[in-house]
């Protein structure tokens, strides 16, 4: 019976390959293959869709020579680790992992093969072939919270949190010191959702928000649920990652765009033209690429649903933003306790940043964990 | 009209054909749903359910893959077997983990070459626990064991979470919820072999299901407590008047599978990631309840329900890679696979018959 | 503070409304483990409806027909083939995950308008109370009817009281002479049909737009607040706000800076469900007659 069993087995596994040989070579051709892992899928309309937006762009600006092959929805642990192999076996030349999570798999992948590039999203461990890449979200957040100031009548802020990481909570002083450059009298509640993406809860954080008298949002989770709510409620409110104004077109004063697919086709014609490379810093999360408003890795959709007085403020800040002229974590800076964090005449510099677990001044509260 | 008539005894043929022809039929409704979908049906069966035996390191990961699910399936297969529903596995796993994990990030200097048996016996302990608490409120006050296990599930996915992001937290992680990389004894090697490196990630840990399905066969065909927890099962009341103590193989079946729970996870963890962090399970402890019925509640069936589970995991992924085919699809194949199952079981006790609606 | 009590109000609907429903599935004897794939196809087939439709009230029909055609697939099998229902339950929702993924992949993007709040005349004018109960939508009061109507027909109806039988005792039931598979069907059709509008108003209302297993874990939930009402409808409004009230305090304890971690907050529903589940139990034992005896067991028809 094992015997009999084996040889079916062997059977099995030899049409396999033989097929396989097949199918391989039907794709013959010379395009360079690009590889991407997504945490979720493009259905989330916010961080996965951000990527497939730039993975559109990418395909459009490189035609036929490019073959990308994307897998959505790859948990970050052990699947991550097969996804990322398999991708790299099948002659992907050069792969986006794009969620924090699959750091270690990426690093532990990249190992084993040499001769491919790897394209960390928002991580902070490099190494020969793996470079890392990140927005620097937190300024759009400065203009949101000049807009909110401005916009505010009841001077609370409702703030819709995934997780107290530092990149959160960067994004939410970035926003307190935007918000209080225009009104020292409004505040900000922060609600941890305590998932990225949940949108029931994001709705009930956002009703919870309005009934404790905020009247502006803002959002740092994925699904555009919390605008529909503020539409639905009078509110108004920001759109995260990509523009939700479909959601929301009464709500949403405008939204901060993730715009990955500039930096995804330098890097492939990099790739192309044998440029790539992970930058010289030392590894550390200043990373080789960290991109701003300046480098339009982020962009800011069209100011809305608010009076012209407020949207060329608006439009100030992001230009003050773009030139340099506006520094948001300049000295004197001092958190919601009192205690200084840096003196005037100094700024913290980017290690400062992601070291943040403290609110600044204008944030209720205090950070958990 | 059909009806259904006893059999007898259980029927041998339909054990075997049962299966057999789930898959067939499965493979049947699988073509007619990629060709209404707009796939080409046959190069999607393939990557389905041949591509992840394509090469011997896409094999090697099905075991990988496969490996949580069965030590987990086994577990609960005795469960099941004494009409205990527990369906908290993925709870017990956590735990497990958790308690096994902290152990390791707290006493990372203590040198023994035992150390990762250490903390497979302090997973197993972990696991049971977390199973301890539905099995004594169901022998003692008779609360249903399926809702407090499932409840406690999302309890540990809360408590994993708030310790990962807390006590535990990596200071270097720059505030992301991650622990400190588990020290050199408690991570699971993978296994080298000599000309060819290592098998995708092959590790030793799949030892551990090597020696728990033939112990796991044993003790359920030969043993006298496999025989008690059989017959709990298949006649409580026979079981009853035999005088066979009911309780007592409740609280055992729950703390044997939330040990091993405990286990799978200790297992995949030292193996797979090597810190701890929010999500250790993905899902593990649900997936091992449909390997438990496919395998028919048997050790040997539920290594080869693994297997194809594994398989059509795998597959889909790259199914996806190739094809652009969603995800998604994974679980209409598991969902048809187990219902067709199901009604080969029915099969294997009854007989069909046909007649004309009177 | 109304602001609020609507929160809690409109988080509790789709647990109100899937539990309520599974609860007479289980009066008849069968377990259906399912909720959460029911409570899924009935959002997604809402979502479609209005969308190709146009009108919200298409999307509760819609809602109500998905769920109970997953029930039906689940009756087929468990009923049927008498195959077991705690497998075939978990299957269930499995398979409408994957399904509506596949279904719900044109939808993704869109949105719809929600459904209109319905002011009662006169009631609605009534200062606090008119406003949180009657100024609300059709779902809403939809759901109170149908626990009037089950505490009603479960009471004091003859088919209720069949109902109640042959989910104590199939064999005597049918014995007597009742139709036990038709009667189970009819159940578990019901308790999809409820699930299934329950799913729905989470895009009807809550959030209006699809996205992947959007019901994020409350058709278990609703299991467990079957037995935490210990089978009595009316409990499961009490049930069902509790559940509601913690989720949306956990929330504003956030908002207002309580010094909780809000993991350990976020634990208390699943908590309390053990607790109330300990606490009823305990009654269960000395009283048996609340649990239905025949739960599920399959059964066979001898002829």
């Amino acid at each position: 019976m094992l015997k009999f069993c084996m040889r079916i087995f062997s059977l099995f596994a030899l049409s396999a390959s033989v097929l396989f040989f097949i199918f391989n070579s039907a794709f013959a051709g010379n395009p360079t293959k690009v590889g991407f892992v997504y945490l979720t899928t493009p259905g989330d309309h916010g961080w996965t869709y951000a990527h497939e937006l730039g993975k559109q762009m990418v395909e459009k600006r490189f035609g036929s020579d490019v073959k990308v092959s994307v897998v959505e929805n790859v948990p970050e642990g052990p699947d991550a680790t097969r996804v990322i192999r398999e991708l790299a076996k099948q002659g992907n030349e050069i792969i986006f992992t794009t969620s924090f999570g699959y750091m270690e798999p990426t690093l532990k992948v990249a190992k084993e093969f040499p001769n491919v590039k790897f394209e960390h999203i928002t991580g902070y461990k490099r190494s020969k072939n793996v470079a890392t890449g990140n927005i620097r979200f937190y300024e759009g957040r400065y203009i949101q919270g000049v807009v909110a100031g401005l916009m505010t009548k009841t001077n609370k802020i409702g703030y819709i949190g995934a997780y107290p990481i530092a990149e959160v909570i960067m994004g939410i002083n970035s926003f307190a010191q935007g918000l209080r450059s225009v009104n020292k009298d409004a505040s900000i509640s922060v609600i941890w959702a305590n998932t990225w993406y949940d949108p029931v809860k994001e709705a009930d954080a956002a009703k919870v928000h309005i009934a404790e008298g905020a009247d502006i949002l803002a959002q740092h989770t994925d699904s555009p649920a919390m605008l529909q709510i503020a539409e639905k409620k009078g509110a108004l409110g920001f759109g995260q990652s990509t523009d939700m104004s479909a959601f929301a077109p009464k709500a949403q004063l405008f939204a901060s765009i993730n715009n990955w697919g500039p930096y995804y086709i330098r890097k492939i014609e990099e790739l192309k033209s044998g440029k790539w490379n992970t930058g010289d810093g030392p590894d550390h999360w200043a990373g080789n690429d960290w991109g701003g408003l300046k480098a339009e890795m982020l962009l800011i959709s069209k100011f809305q649903n608010m009076p012209d007085s407020v949207a060329k403020k608006a439009q100030e800040a992001l230009n003050g933003l773009k030139s340099g002229k506006i520094n948001i974590f300049a000295g004197p800076l001092v958190d919601n306790t009192g205690k200084e964090i840096i003196p005037a005449g100094k700024s913290l510099d980017d290690g400062a940043l992601w070291g943040m677990n403290y609110y600044l001044k204008g944030v209720n509260g205090k950070v958990p964990g | 009209m059909i009806t259904f008539i006893p059999r007898d005894k259980v029927s041998k043929n339909w054990t075997i054909i049962g299966p057999i022809l789930s898959i067939f039929l499965t493979v049947f409704f699988g073509l007619l749903i990629f060709t209404f979908l707009g796939y080409n049906p046959l190069e999607t069966l393939y990557q389905i359910f041949l591509s992840p035996f394509s090469r011997i390191d896409r094999i090697s990961d099905i075991f990988v893959k496969a490996c949580p699910l069965i030590i987990v399936g086994i577990g609960l297969m005795l469960c099941f077997r004494a009409n205990v529903w527990n369906i908290g596995a993925e709870g017990q796993f956590i735990i497990g983990t958790l308690l096994a994990g902290s152990f390791a990030l707290l006493f990372p200097s203590i040198e023994t070459k035992f150390f990762i048996f250490i903390m497979i016996v302090i997973g197993f302990i972990g696991g049971a626990l977390w199973a301890f608490i539905p099995a004594i409120l169901k022998t003692k006050l008779n609360v249903n064991e399926i809702l407090v296990s499932l409840m406690l599930v999302y309890v540990a996915m809360l408590f994993i979470d708030f310790i990962v992001r807390g006590p535990l937290r990596d200071p270097m992680s720059f505030g992301f919820p991650l622990s400190k990389p588990y020290p050199e004894g408690a991570i699971i090697n993978k296994i080298p072999f000599p000309g060819i490196g290592y098998l995708g990630q092959l590790h030793y840990g799949i030892l551990f299901i090597i020696l728990l399905i033939p112990i796991s066969w044993l003790f359920v065909n030969k043993t006298l407590s496999g025989f008690k927890i059989n017959v709990l099962g298949a006649a409580p009341k026979a079981a009853k008047f035999a005088g066979f103590k009911q309780n007592t193989i409740t609280i055992t079946v729950l703390l044997i599978s939330g040990g091993l729970a405990g286990v799978a996870g200790v297992i995949e963890v030292s193996a797979n990631i090597g810190q701890l962090q929010p999500e250790v399970s993905f899902g593990y402890g649900f997936t091992a309840i449909i390997v438990a019925f496919l395998g028919r509640l048997n050790p040997v069936g539920i290594l080869f329900a693994g297997i194809i589970i594994a398989t059509v995991k795998l597959g889909a992924d790259n199914a996806q890679m190739s094809m652009g085919i969603p995800k998604v699809v994974t679980g209409l194949f598991e969902g048809i696979l187990l219902f067709f199952l199901l009604t080969g079981e029915t099969l294997q006790k009854y007989k069909i018959k046909w007649s004309k609606v009177t | 503070m109304d602001a609020l009590i609507l929160t809690i109000i409109a988080t509790s609907i789709p647990l109100l409304l899937a539990a309520t429903g599974e609860l007479i599935t289980e009066k008849s004897g069968v377990l259906n483990l399912g909720v959460e794939g029911m409570m899924l196809s009935g959002a997604v087939g809402a979502l479609g409806a209005v969308l190709w439709l146009g009108n919200p009230y298409f999307g509760i029909i819609a809602g109500a027909l998905s769920g109970i055609f997953m029930a039906s697939i689940f009756s087929i099998f468990t009923i049927n083939f008498m195959t077991n229902q705690v497998a075939t339950g978990l299957g269930l929702t499995i398979f409408a995950t994957g399904l509506t993924g596949l279904a719900g992949a044109p939808l993704v993007g869109k949105t719809v308008p929600s459904l209109p709040k319905i002011e009662i005349f006169l009631l609605s004018d009534i200062p606090f109370v008119g406003e949180i109960l009657f100024k609300q939508d059709f779902i809403a009061y939809l759901s109170i009817a149908i626990i009037i109507f089950i505490t009603y027909f479960l009471k004091y109806s003859k088919s209720g009281i069949v109902l109640r039988a042959v989910g104590d005792d199939h064999q005597s039931a049918h014995s007597v002479g009742y139709p036990v598979k038709k009667i189970r069907w009819y159940a578990t059709c019901f308790g999809g049909m409820c699930a299934g509008i329950g799913g729905a108003y989470i895009p009807l209302v809550l959030t209006p737009h699809w996205s992947e297993g959007m019901t994020a874990g409350r058709g278990w939930i609703a299991l467990a607040l079957v037995v935490f009402a210990s089978w009595i409808p009316w409990r499961i409004i009490v049930g069902a706000l509790i559940f509601g009230g913690i989720t949306i305090a956990q929330l504003v304890g956030q908002a207002r800076g309580w010094p909780i971690p809000s993991q350990i907050l976020s634990m208390m529903p699943y908590l309390a469900t053990i607790v109330a589940l300990t606490m009823i139990s305990g009654r269960i034992s000395k009283n048996n007659s609340v649990v239905p005896a025949s739960l599920g067991k399959p059964f066979f028809d001898t002829q």
